[in-house]
């Protein structure tokens, strides 16, 4: 009883925390079905006629469809290219570790903003014209050092020794990483896929300065902003907010329920 | 002579300007049982790991089968390793594991999961082969990782302290087994452990490692009996170390000014040292070589009279710190039978064999 | 097989770092040397002339709207930093302490989720909560404690609102895993050597969770200072922060030299709170 005395301020607090965080969002997606004009009260519904109209809006669904392709793609690529440089970096000694590895967190340290302005001037200096392929390079600039650093920071001293062993049995490079150490990786490469694929899917101010015609969702949901309230934009963001959720919450259960089995 | 199925030839191992191996040479014979033993940062496990290729040697040359596989890779060594955390690949069943060096090796899926039962059962977990890896005890790992090693049939099998993380039954119990399974296989084993009893209950032959030299190498029974070295000498077992001058030579013996007194030394007892007339030594003596009672006969070393210090009784027998009183305070442990009660306090007659001694130059 | 074949065959894998490190340096060292170039570059009639003048920095140092924006920043990225880490720690507190361990990940999941998702969307629904019709005003008018509907949006604390909302989350994120690392034991011996349960706090757990915190500041103020979204979003169009004003140099202005000098003054700013504070960064905690 005392205990449950005790506890109480502390879950107090706790829902009052969650209030906090999940109070816009279900705003959000209440009025995503509001059966008016304006998502504001009074709350008239539920009605889907703003997701109807949403899919009927050919630019919005067309940068879905972008959003998704560079979502996947950069993904890939960033998982890819991190993972090799997390393998490479952990099994053999390289003069320049500590560099290598400072030069890969480094786009950590720089706000997205910067990297996308340094990209957009550097496209214009070249005569590049914008592109939803820049788009792409631009977050696997951002995504590749937390693909990086989450692959990395599974290679204790105990994957050490299993590539060794994998070696010492007689697996060539190939073997030893498509049939050992990638099945081993295979939580920490779906995690970072998924977390690089959310960041891509959310990411705005890179879209925004990058692309020129084929923009993301983010940006034109952006766009739609600009003309005011409406339920219409409650009904994309609910759409871009669940999906993300659901690739966070991909990753998250894996991170965090899988507990690394040693052998 | 058999030839020697393993030749390290004067290998150098640097890392920085850290020396971890300095100019080690060893030869193996087929069926030998090798321990390296040493303490923790001595150099073994890095000898171990360029036996196996895991770590290119800076200079020297490692030969198997009169081979030279200084440059060659794991993959490419007739060697396997039991690591010393087993290294087991978790996201396959242990059929799998023990399997992955066939399968490399191009052997059908049949033949290899034969083999790999084989091997199993070599280790008595023949009933194992379809369990994850996650649902075994530590001992049953260590015995997939052997069964796995032993598999592809390697020419020498390396063990990295395989048995460092078990309890000490499962321990005493897999030292057995290993040695079983050794000459059952009439394999080379190639073993490290900083734990010098584990390496004298399973070695043919022990190469006693320190500060990336070999300071000793030999059968068990000679290095622990006759030590080539103080750090020898020290480091297997419990010792009394004394320290001494040489103040003469002859064809009959050598004499010893030493802590504990002039005694003289059978010659042969330093054959293997190169002692010379006012150098100075160390004279060891294994605890249950002192013993009790006066020693006035011709081969006996007496040691006087001691004071007992500190009695420890540990089952099979009693430990005993004494002080003798010659030139300066020397302590000395004894190893007495359990028969033997002595007190704190008492004053005892020592002596010790004139044979039992070894003459110690480095 | 030789022994010089099979050992060249070996060691491809050393250049497996290889792709992603020219990739760094194509797409993120390159485009930022380029910016300090043009930093220092000039807009003569529209287009870019490449010179070396300093010009564009005199500009910023000396134009006092520019100016402000950074002050501006500052002040609202320190306000954030503080009041997240002010609101973060009870709860992670709560989350490892008060929390029995089998509900502790997932409410730890259930608190952080959002920071991850939907960034743009985010900052807009927060406008349906305190906009002029939002459900603050709504709900505090039908209650009749206010009368007039109160302006919360489009002003310096909405954004600072929308900013402590999103890094309260990722602050608890940090912290938690920082404090469920204080292995329990050494606050059972700071209370069984007598400690009070506020002196076990202040001697003990305090201490050893300031890693947690410095890194959830740290990653919190650098992307806060350099957001875009929420202050546009919003804050609306006064009192602008210096993402705010690059953007106005790049859409409005095609000013690439004076966007380039802003961002460059913030990298530097961001690179001073970094070395500042990475002594007590161990990333790898988290």
């Amino acid at each position: 009883m005392l205990n449950r005395i005790r506890r109480f301020p502390s879950i107090f607090y706790l829902l009052l925390a969650l209030l906090f965080i999940y109070l816009p969002v279900f705003v959000l997606v209440m009025f995503s079905f509001q059966d008016g004009l304006l998502p504001v009260f009074p709350f008239n519904g539920p009605s889907l006629q703003w997701y109807e109209k949403m899919l009927a809006n050919e630019r919005l669904v067309e940068s879905l469809y972008n959003s998704v392709l560079v979502a996947v793609l950069s993904s890939l690529v960033t998982t890819i290219a991190g993972f090799l440089a997390a393998y490479g970096l952990a099994r053999h000694r390289h003069r320049f570790a500590t560099g290598i590895q400072f030069l890969l967190m480094a786009p950590l340290m720089v706000s997205y903003l910067i990297i996308g302005i340094g990209l957009l001037i550097t496209l214009n200096i070249f005569g590049i014209s914008k592109s939803l392929l820049a788009v792409g390079l631009g977050h696997v600039v951002i995504n590749l050092p937390l693909c990086f650093a989450i692959v990395y920071s599974q290679f204790g001293d105990h994957l050490k020794n299993i590539d060794c062993a994998a070696r010492d049995l007689g697996a060539s490079d190939l073997s030893t990483i498509t049939l050992v150490i990638a099945p081993i990786m295979k939580p920490a490469l779906l995690a970072s896929f998924c977390l690089s694929a959310t960041l891509s899917w959310d990411e705005f101010i890179i879209a925004f300065l990058l692309s020129r015609f084929d923009v993301t969702l983010p940006v034109i949901i952006f766009e739609m902003l600009r003309a005011g309230l409406t339920p219409e934009v409650n009904a994309a963001g609910t759409m871009v907010f669940a999906i993300s959720m659901a690739l966070v919450a991909v990753s998250a259960v894996v991170m965090l329920f899988n507990t690394r089995k040693t052998g | 002579m058999k030839d020697p199925i393993l030749e390290l030839d004067n290998i150098t191992r640097k890392f920085g300007r850290f020396t971890a191996v300095d100019k080690v040479s060893l030869n193996m014979d087929p069926g030998e049982f090798l321990v390296l033993l040493g303490p923790s940062g001595s150099g073994k496990t890095t000898i171990l790991s360029m036996i196996g290729g895991f770590t290119m040697p800076t200079t020297g040359v490692i030969r198997i089968h009169g081979e030279d596989m200084t440059a060659v890779p794991p993959a490419g060594r007739p060697t396997a390793t039991v690591f010393q955390d087993y290294a087991l690949f978790p996201h396959m069943r242990v059929i799998e594991n023990v399997a992955f060096g066939l399968k490399m090796r191009k052997f059908g899926k049949r033949e290899r999961h034969g083999k790999a039962r084989e091997s199993l059962e070599l280790v008595g977990l023949g009933d194992f082969s379809d369990r994850r890896v996650d649902q075994l005890s530590g001992g049953q790992r260590q015995r997939v990782a052997l069964a796995r090693a032993i598999a592809v049939e390697p020419a020498v099998l390396l063990l990295d302290e395989p048995l460092g993380a078990l309890d000490l039954k499962i321990r005493q119990q897999m030292q057995q087994e290993l040695v079983r399974l050794q000459k059952r296989l009439g394999a080379t084993f190639v073993h490290v452990t900083h734990d010098q009893e584990e390496a004298m209950s399973i070695a043919d032959n022990i190469a006693l490692v320190n500060s990336g030299k070999i300071e000793d190498y030999g059968p068990p029974e000679r290095v622990y009996l006759r030590p080539a070295t103080l750090f020898a000498a020290r480091f297997m077992g419990e010792n009394n170390t004394f320290e001494g001058l040489v103040t003469a030579m002859d064809d009959s013996g050598i004499s010893v000014h030493s802590e504990i007194g002039e005694c003289t030394l059978p010659r042969c007892v330093s054959t293997h040292s190169t002692a010379r007339t006012g150098e100075k030594v160390h004279l060891s003596l294994r605890p249950e070589q002192v013993r009790l009672g006066d020693g006035n006969q011709r081969n006996l070393m007496d040691l006087g009279q001691a004071r007992v210090e500190e009695v420890i009784f540990q089952g099979t027998h009693r430990l005993c710190r004494v002080v003798c009183r010659g030139e300066k305070e020397v302590r000395i442990l004894l190893r007495l039978h359990p028969d033997e009660k002595v007190q704190v306090g008492d004053t005892i007659p020592i002596h010790a064999k004139r044979d039992d001694a070894v003459l110690l130059v480095r | 097989m030789t022994a010089s074949v099979m050992r060249a065959k070996r060691e491809w894998t050393k250049w497996a770092v290889q792709p992603a490190v020219v990739f760094t340096l194509v797409f993120f060292c390159l485009p930022l040397l380029i910016m300090v170039a043009v930093s220092f570059w000039q807009r003569v009639y529209g287009k870019l002339q490449a010179t070396w003048s300093t010009a564009n920095y005199a500009q910023f140092f000396g134009t006092d709207y520019l100016l402000d924006s950074l002050q501006n920043s500052l002040e609202v990225t320190l306000i954030t930093t503080v009041a997240s880490v002010l609101l973060a720690y009870p709860l992670a507190c709560i989350l490892a302490y008060r929390i029995p361990p089998k509900w502790q990940k997932i409410l730890l999941i259930l608190v952080v989720l959002p920071f991850w998702t939907a960034y743009v969307v985010r900052s807009y629904s927060w406008l349906l909560v305190i906009s002029e019709k939002g459900i603050i005003n709504v709900v505090l008018l039908s209650l009749g404690i206010i009368e007039e509907p109160l302006e919360l949006a489009y002003r310096r604390g909405a954004t600072i609102l929308g900013f402590v909302h999103f890094f309260t989350m990722l602050m608890t994120l940090t912290i938690y895993a920082n404090l469920v690392q204080i292995k329990s034991s050494y606050r059972k011996a700071a209370a069984d050597l007598g400690a009070n349960r506020f002196q076990v706090f202040i001697h003990v757990t305090l201490p050893l969770s300031i890693p947690g915190v410095a890194v959830g500041a740290f990653i919190t103020f650098v992307i806060a200072i350099g957001d875009y979204i929420t202050p546009q979003i919003l804050g609306g169009g006064t009192d602008l922060l210096v993402p705010q004003a690059i953007m106005l140099q790049v859409s409005r202005a095609a000013n690439f030299p004076m966007a380039a000098v802003m961002s460059l003054t913030l990298t530097v700013v961001v690179i001073v709170v970094y070395l500042m504070v990475h002594k007590h960064l161990k990333m790898d905690r988290i």
